[in-house]
C-alpha cells in the first residue's frame, strides 16, 4: 500500500465532481464563444438594417408571430423540466431524472418540428434579400443549436439508463442543462429581434 | 526514487508506437508537432514571399503572371498569419511550455489538445487542396467582399479559403479554452497568480483574446460561404447586403489577431531578457498589466484598418485616438525591458541578439503604427507599400524574431542539445540586416506612391533601386533560414549536451530533464517565488515535496492562490481526437465539394466519436497496491 501524496501535511481529496470541475470551466468558455457568435449575428442584423430603406423589403410581410410564440412557451417550459430532472437526481431519484429529461427531449423535438414546418411554409425566399438571408441564417443557426442540444439530451438519457448518475455525481446532466438554458436564452433574443422587431419598427430613423 | 520513477513511466509513457503517434495526448509531443508543422508552413509562406519579391525586383518583368501574383500574395499572407504565426505561438510554444512552466504534467484537456492539433493539420491540408483543383484563393488574406463573393470570384478557390478558416477556427478556439482552464486550475501548489511566469501571462491573455475575437472571423467566413454556396446576400449590396459588414467583421477579429500573435511573443521576450540579464525582471506588474490592457484596447481599434472606406469623421477620430492609446502600454513594456537589461549582467548569446533585434525592429514598426493612426496620413499611404513595410516590421520584428530567439533558447530543452553559437550569430545578423533591407525601403516606395498588390511597376528613378535592394534583403533572410536549418541539423548530430538548465534560468521548465520525461517532473514542485530555480535552489527539497501521479493523475489547484484542491485523473492515449478531427475534416470536404452523402456520413461519425469521447472511463481504485 502506498501513502497518498501530501502537500504541507494535507492530503488533497481524490477528484470530486462539482462546479469547480475543469469540465464546467470548459463548458462556460464554450458558451462564451457561442454567445459572442450570436451577438455578432444580431449586431450584423442591426447594422444592415440601419442602412436599409425598408425592413422587411417592400413586398415581403413581417414574420408571423403565432408559431414563434408557441415555440417560446415550449422552449421555456423545457428549461423548467430540465431543472426538475436535475433536482430529481440531486435527491437521488433516477425516475425523476429520466422522466424529466424525456419530457425536455419531447418538448425540444416539438420545437424542432414546428420550426421545420415553419420553414416549409415560409413565403420568404432565401435568395431574395439580405433581410431574408438574416431571417433564415439566424433562425437556422439557432435551430441547429436546438438539434445539437437534443443529441446531448439523448446521450445523457442513455447514460442515465446505464446508471452513471447518482445524487453526488451527475455533472453531465448539469452541463447539458446549462447548454440547454443557453440555447433558450438565445431564443428569446431571436424572438425579439428577428420576429417581433420588424413589427414594432419597420424602418429605423 | 527509482521506484516512483518506474511507476511514473508506466503511467505516462504510451504503450506502443502507434498509440504514441496517432494517439498521443502528451502536451510536449503535440507542441513539437505544432512547431514543426508551423515551421514547414513558415518556409512555404516564405517561398511565396520570395517569388513575389523576384517578380518585383525589376520593373516590368513577368516572372509570374498577374493572376499568379494575386494567388501568391494571398497565399503568403494567409499561410503566414493563420497557419504559421498563430499556431506556432499558441499551439507550439504554448503547448510545449505552459505545463512545464506551471509545474504540472499535462494540459487540462489532453485529448482536446490532440484534437486541436489534428484539426490544424487537416485544415492546412484543406487549404493546400486548392492547388490540386487548379483554383487557388486570390483575393488577399482579408478577402474583401464583394471581390470574394460569388459574382467576382466564381469557382471553388475562395471556398477553400472560407471553409478552411472556419475549420481552423475550431482548433484555435479549442486551444484557447484549454489554455485558460490549464493556467487557472493546474498551476503547481504555491504558484499564486502573481508568481506566474510572464510567458504564461502572455498565453493567458492571448487565449482570452482568441475566445473573444475568433468568433468574428468564423462568422464572417461562414456568412461568406452562405453567400457563395447558399445564395444569400449578406455582402451583396444589390440585394440589400453590405460590403462594409465584411470589413467590420473581419477587422473586429483582424486587429486583435495582431496581438494574438504578438502577446505570446512579448512573453518570450520578457522570459529571455530575464534569463540573459540574470536578474529578476523589472516591473513584473507593469508587464502583466500592459499585456492585459493591450488585449483590451485591441478590440477597440479595428476601424483604423478602414479609415479610407468613407466612415463618418466621429468614428475616424475615436478610432484614431484609440489606436494611439495602445502605444502607451507598449512603451511601458519597452522601458521595463530596457531597465531589466540595465540592471543585470548581460550574457551576449544568440537568443538575446534576436530579442535586441526585436526591440529595434518593433520600435520602428510601432512608430509607423502611430503614423498610420493619423487619419490624413493614412489616407495618403493606404494600400501602398508603406503599409506592407509597417505590417512586416510589426510581424517579422514582433513575432518572427522572438520566435527565433525562443527556438534558440528552448531547443536545448526540447532536444537536449545546444545550438551552435557562431552559426547562430550568422543566422541573426543575416536575418536582421535582411529584414531591414527588405522592408525599410518599402516605407519610401510607399510614400512615392507604389501600390501594394500590383504585380509590377513602371521604371521610375529611385523605385527600381529600392525594389532591387528589397529583393536582396529577402534573399538574405532566405540564407539566414537555411543557416538555421543547418545549425539545427548540426546540433542534433554533434551538439553539446545541454543538461537540465544550460542558461541558468529561473523558471520551472528548466528543473526537468532535457528533453523532459513523459511525466515532466519526478516530483511536483511547490513554488514560493517568481523565479523558483533562482531563489529556492538551495532548499531543493522544498521545491519537490509531493509525488502526484503514481497513476496518471495531476493536481488541481485553486484559481488564484493555487492551493491544492484535488487530484484529478487524466485520460491516457486515445485515437478519438484523431477520428473526431477526421470526421469534421470530411464534413468540410463534403460541404466544399457539395457531396451530401459524405457530409451526412461524416456528421453521423462525428456524433458517434464524440459520444465515445464523453463516455466515462472505468472508476479508478482508491488505493493502488
Amino acid at each position: 500500500m502506498t501513502q497518498r501524496p501530501q502537500v504541507h501535511g494535507v492530503t488533497p481529496p481524490r477528484f470530486v465532481e462539482g462546479t469547480h470541475d475543469p469540465a464546467t470551466w470548459g463548458l462556460a468558455l464554450f458558451i462564451t464563444t457561442e454567445a459572442i457568435i450570436f451577438t455578432l449575428l444580431f449586431v450584423s442584423y442591426w447594422y444592415v438594417r440601419s442602412g436599409s430603406t425598408a425592413w422587411p423589403p417592400v413586398g415581403d410581410a413581417p414574420p408571423k408571430l403565432l408559431i414563434p410564440l408557441i415555440n417560446t412557451a415550449i422552449l421555456l417550459s423545457s428549461s423548467g423540466t430540465a431543472i426538475w430532472a436535475e433536482r430529481g437526481i440531486k435527491r437521488g431519484s433516477q425516475g425523476q431524472l429520466r422522466l424529466g429529461m424525456a419530457i425536455t427531449f419531447a418538448l425540444g423535438l416539438a420545437f424542432l418540428a414546428l420550426q421545420l414546418n415553419e420553414y416549409a411554409n415560409e413565403e420568404l425566399v432565401l435568395q431574395s434579400s439580405a433581410y431574408a438571408s438574416f431571417f433564415f441564417v439566424i433562425t437556422g443557426f439557432h435551430t441547429t443549436h436546438v438539434f445539437v442540444g437534443l443529441m446531448m439530451w439523448a446521450y445523457v438519457q442513455l447514460r442515465a439508463w446505464c446508471g452513471h448518475f447518482n445524487a453526488g455525481k451527475h455533472l453531465a446532466v448539469t452541463n447539458v442543462g446549462w447548454y440547454w438554458h443557453f440555447v433558450d436564452v438565445i431564443w428569446l433574443f431571436v424572438l425579439a429581434i428577428v420576429y417581433i422587431s420588424p413589427h414594432v419598427a419597420p424602418v429605423l430613423p | 526514487m527509482t521506484f516512483a520513477a518506474d511507476r511514473l513511466t508506466r503511467a505516462w509513457t504510451p504503450p506502443n508506437f502507434i498509440s504514441s503517434v496517432i494517439g498521443s495526448v502528451d502536451h510536449k509531443q503535440i507542441g513539437l508537432r505544432y512547431i514543426v508543422t508551423a515551421l514547414i508552413f513558415f518556409c512555404e509562406a516564405g517561398m511565396a514571399g520570395m517569388v513575389a519579391r523576384i517578380q518585383l525586383s525589376r520593373p516590368g518583368i513577368d516572372f509570374v503572371s498577374p493572376s499568379h501574383y494575386d494567388e501568391i500574395f494571398t497565399f503568403h499572407g494567409t499561410v503566414a498569419i493563420f497557419l504559421f504565426a498563430t499556431p506556432i505561438v499558441l499551439g507550439g510554444f504554448g503547448n510545449y511550455l505552459v505545463p512545464l512552466m506551471l509545474g504540472t504534467r499535462d494540459m487540462a484537456f489532453p485529448r482536446l489538445n490532440a484534437f486541436s492539433y489534428w484539426i490544424y493539420l487537416f485544415s492546412g491540408i484543406l487549404l493546400y487542396g486548392s492547388f490540386f483543383t487548379g483554383s487557388t484563393p486570390d483575393t488577399g488574406w482579408f478577402a474583401y467582399a464583394p471581390l470574394s463573393g460569388p459574382q467576382y470570384s466564381p469557382g471553388l478557390n475562395l471556398d477553400f479559403w472560407g471553409l478552411g478558416l472556419v475549420f481552423l477556427g475550431i482548433s484555435t478556439t479549442v486551444s484557447g479554452g484549454n489554455f485558460i482552464v490549464t493556467i487557472f486550475r493546474l498551476r503547481a501548489p504555491g504558484m499564486s497568480i502573481n508568481r506566474m511566469p510572464l510567458f504564461v501571462w502572455g498565453i493567458l491573455v492571448t487565449s482570452f483574446a482568441v475566445l473573444f475575437a475568433l468568433p468574428s472571423l468564423s462568422l464572417a467566413a461562414l456568412l461568406l460561404e452562405f453567400d457563395r454556396l447558399g445564395g444569400t446576400s449578406f455582402f451583396d449590396p444589390t440585394r440589400g447586403g453590405s460590403v462594409l459588414l465584411w470589413q467590420h467583421l473581419f477587422w473586429v477579429f483582424g486587429h486583435p489577431e495582431v496581438y494574438i500573435m504578438f502577446l505570446p511573443a512579448v512573453g518570450i521576450v520578457s522570459t529571455i531578457i530575464t534569463t540573459f540579464s540574470q536578474t529578476r525582471v523589472v516591473g513584473y506588474l507593469i508587464l502583466v498589466l500592459a499585456s492585459v490592457s493591450i488585449a483590451f484596447l485591441s478590440f477597440g481599434v479595428w476601424v483604423h484598418h478602414m479609415f479610407a472606406t468613407g466612415l463618418p469623421p466621429v468614428a475616424l477620430n475615436f478610432f484614431a485616438a484609440a489606436g494611439m492609446v495602445i502605444s502607451i502600454p507598449s512603451g511601458l513594456q519597452f522601458f521595463a525591458w530596457i531597465a531589466t537589461l540595465w540592471k543585470g549582467n548581460i550574457l551576449w548569446r544568440t537568443p538575446l541578439l534576436f530579442i535586441l533585434g526585436f526591440v529595434f525592429t518593433l520600435l520602428i514598426g510601432g512608430l509607423t503604427g502611430v503614423m498610420v493612426s493619423v487619419v490624413p496620413f493614412d489616407f495618403q499611404v493606404t494600400d501602398t507599400q508603406f503599409i506592407v513595410a509597417h505590417l512586416h516590421y510589426v510581424l517579422v520584428g514582433g513575432v518572427v524574431m522572438p520566435l527565433f530567439a525562443g527556438l534558440y533558447y528552448w531547443i536545448p530543452k526540447m532536444t537536449g542539445k545546444m545550438m551552435g553559437e557562431s552559426l547562430g550569430k550568422w543566422n541573426f545578423w543575416l536575418f536582421f540586416i535582411g529584414v531591414q533591407l527588405a522592408f525599410f525601403p518599402m516605407h519610401i516606395t510607399g510614400m512615392m506612391g507604389m501600390p501594394r498588390r500590383v504585380y509590377t511597376y513602371m521604371s521610375t528613378p529611385g523605385l527600381d533601386t529600392m525594389n532591387m535592394i528589397e529583393t536582396v534583403g529577402a534573399f538574405m533572410q532566405l540564407v539566414a533560414v537555411l543557416i538555421f536549418i543547418v545549425n539545427f541539423a548540426k546540433s542534433m548530430l554533434f551538439g553539446e549536451e545541454a543538461g537540465n538548465n544550460p542558461w541558468n534560468a529561473g523558471t520551472l521548465e528548466w528543473a526537468t530533464q532535457s528533453p523532459p520525461e513523459d511525466y515532466n517532473f519526478r516530483k511536483i514542485p511547490i513554488v514560493r517565488s517568481r523565479d523558483p530555480l533562482w531563489t529556492e535552489l538551495e532548499e531543493s527539497a522544498a521545491i519537490a515535496e509531493p509525488t502526484a501521479g503514481v497513476e496518471r493523475e495531476i493536481y488541481q489547484t485553486t484559481a488564484l492562490a493555487a492551493k491544492p484542491e484535488a487530484l484529478i485523473r487524466m485520460p491516457g492515449e486515445s485515437y478519438l481526437p484523431f477520428l473526431a478531427a477526421l470526421s469534421i475534416a470530411l464534413l468540410f470536404v463534403g460541404v466544399l465539394l457539395g457531396v451530401l452523402p459524405l457530409t451526412i456520413a461524416a456528421a453521423v461519425c462525428g456524433f458517434a466519436v464524440f459520444g465515445a469521447w464523453f463516455w466515462p472511463e472505468p472508476e479508478a481504485s482508491e488505493v493502488t497496491p
